[in-house]
Parts: C-alpha cells; sequence; structure tokens
C-alpha cells in the first residue's frame, strides 16, 4: 500500500496532477450549473417586468 | 438530403429540450470512465520501463490536452456556424465552450509541467508545443475578455467568432509542433495513423479517460448553452414553459 502511495518516488508529481486535473473537473461541474442557474434566475427576472400580472 | 434535423438543432426552445434531456446520457458515463480510467491508470497498468511511476501522469495529462484542442476547435466551428448561418444557437454553443477548454488548458499545462520537471528537470521550457499551448490559452482567455467587454450580446457573439476563427490556426500547430520542431516533448502516442505505441493494459485506461473527458465536455457543454440560449432569448414565450421544468 505505501509503495502505491510513493509512486515509486514520484509522488511529489503524480499526485498533485491527479489533484489539480479532478479539481478543474470539479470547479466545471460548479461554474457551469451555476450559470445555468443565474440565466434562469435572470429570464424569470424578465418575464415577471415584461407581464406583470404574474 | 434532409435537413429538418439541422434547422431543428438551429431553433432555440428545441435545442434547449434536447440538451436538458441528453445531459444524465452523457454526464453518468463520463463519470464512470472518468473513475474506472483513473483506476487502471493508476493500479492496473504496469509501470513504464523507462519513466516507471511517473508516466502515469499521462492519464490526466493528455486527455486534458485533447480536450484543449477538441474544445477549441469545436468553438471555431460552431462560431464559424453563427456567424455564417446567424444561427444563434450556434453562437450559444461557441460561448459556452469557452471557460470549459480554458480550464482544461490550464490542466495540461500544469499536469504537463509536473511530469516535466522530473522527466526533463524543468517545469518549463519555451519550446514549441509549449509555447503552442500556452497561446492557445491566451487565445481562450482572449475570447472571454472580448466577450465580456461587449455589452450587447449579437455584437458580442460575432465578434468573438471572427477571433475564435483565426485562431483555430493555432490548433495544427500544436499538434504537429511535435514533428515540425525539435522538442522536448514526446511525438503522438496514441493519435497517429500506425499501431499505438503501448500495450493494452496501458493504452486501455487512457483510451477510457479520453471518452470520458469527451463526454464531460458534452455534459458541461449542454448544461452551460442552456444557459447561453436562455441569455439569447428576450421574451420568448416558450421560456416560461422551460422554466418550469
Amino acid at each position: 500500500m505505501m509503495e502505491f502511495f510513493s509512486m515509486d518516488g514520484y509522488a511529489a508529481y503524480v499526485w498533485p496532477s491527479y489533484a489539480i486535473t479532478l479539481g478543474i473537473i470539479v470547479l466545471n461541474i460548479v461554474w457551469a450549473r451555476r450559470s445555468l442557474r443565474r440565466a434562469r434566475d435572470d429570464a424569470r427576472r424578465r418575464l415577471s417586468i415584461a407581464e406583470p400580472e404574474r | 438530403m434532409n435537413w429538418i434535423w439541422f434547422h431543428k438543432l438551429g431553433s432555440s426552445p428545441h435545442a434547449y429540450t434536447l440538451a436538458r434531456r441528453l445531459t444524465p446520457w452523457v454526464a453518468w458515463p463520463a463519470a464512470l470512465l472518468i473513475a474506472a480510467g483513473f483506476y487502471g491508470g493508476l493500479v492496473l497498468a504496469p509501470a513504464d520501463y523507462q519513466q516507471r511511476d511517473a508516466f502515469r501522469i499521462v492519464y490526466v495529462h493528455a486527455p486534458s490536452a485533447w480536450m484543449s484542442l477538441m474544445v477549441y476547435t469545436a468553438m471555431a466551428m460552431s462560431a464559424a456556424v453563427g456567424l455564417i448561418w446567424r444561427i444563434k444557437v450556434a453562437h450559444a454553443v461557441a460561448a459556452s465552450c469557452a471557460p470549459i477548454g480554458a480550464s482544461f488548458t490550464v490542466a495540461a499545462l500544469v499536469t504537463g509541467s509536473l511530469w516535466g520537471r522530473p522527466m526533463w528537470g524543468t517545469y518549463w521550457e519555451w519550446d514549441p508545443r509549449l509555447t503552442s499551448e500556452l497561446i492557445l490559452l491566451f487565445l481562450y482567455l482572449g475570447y472571454m475578455a472580448l466577450r465580456s467587454s461587449i455589452d450587447d450580446l449579437t455584437r458580442a457573439d460575432r465578434a468573438s467568432a471572427v477571433l475564435a476563427i483565426v485562431g483555430l490556426v493555432n490548433v495544427p500547430i500544436i499538434h504537429y509542433s511535435v514533428e515540425w520542431w525539435n522538442s522536448l516533448h514526446q511525438t503522438a502516442t496514441v493519435m497517429k495513423i500506425a499501431k499505438p505505441a503501448m500495450p493494452a493494459s496501458m493504452l486501455l485506461p487512457l483510451l477510457m479517460v479520453l471518452l470520458g473527458f469527451t463526454l464531460l465536455f458534452l455534459a458541461l457543454l449542454f448544461t452551460r448553452v442552456r444557459g447561453e440560449i436562455l441569455r439569447r432569448e428576450r421574451t420568448a414565450h416558450w421560456i416560461r414553459e422551460a422554466l418550469l421544468t
């Protein structure tokens, strides 16, 4: 098990590479969902201004 | 040839609904493929005879680099479609691509640098492959900066489309840089016509992550493009229905 984590002495390069890539994947998911949510909120606001009776 | 599918894709309500329905069908396979590919790459694949365990960085580096080029190509092509045929949905696709592509270009540069340090003895070198990939990042950032500097969406779409199309010339330069110039960077291992220079136990996890990242791109694109479509529709009546779902 320790052998796996030590990556034959390259742990300082292998693990940060995976951590950064996974971090960028997670950020992309968060950013994409936030971007959609904001657009939906804006669209809702525009509709309620255009037709105030609703 | 039947062009109805093309017109349908260009219609905002249709594209919005299609993107919403397709998202889970690409997102879950993406998650499974990436997880399985990382497991295969970190645990099952044998160590490289020269690079030993450091070569395992390939499973995050090559797919990130693939994303940086594939997303740029998709962005420039949809920008061109939007510019030529004035299709709003195409511009919405192009605008959605930029932040995804930029972030994976950063991933490719950083993981490449972490690979270069133990293998080449340096984090960075002004090498053709590395320099042209850095220019790709600046193209993405320039595209996003140009977009955000123009308030009118229609004008922002057109101006940024021109930049995206001109920048497309950089994509083959990045790909062939390792052949055209003397580069520290190794030449293609998978993306070449001859047989890939890797045994199956090393290659399969890589192909899984490559496919997984491509599906992840589609899932992110489908999510973002819905927002971009909504931003381009002012008071269309279909939005009310779309917002209820």
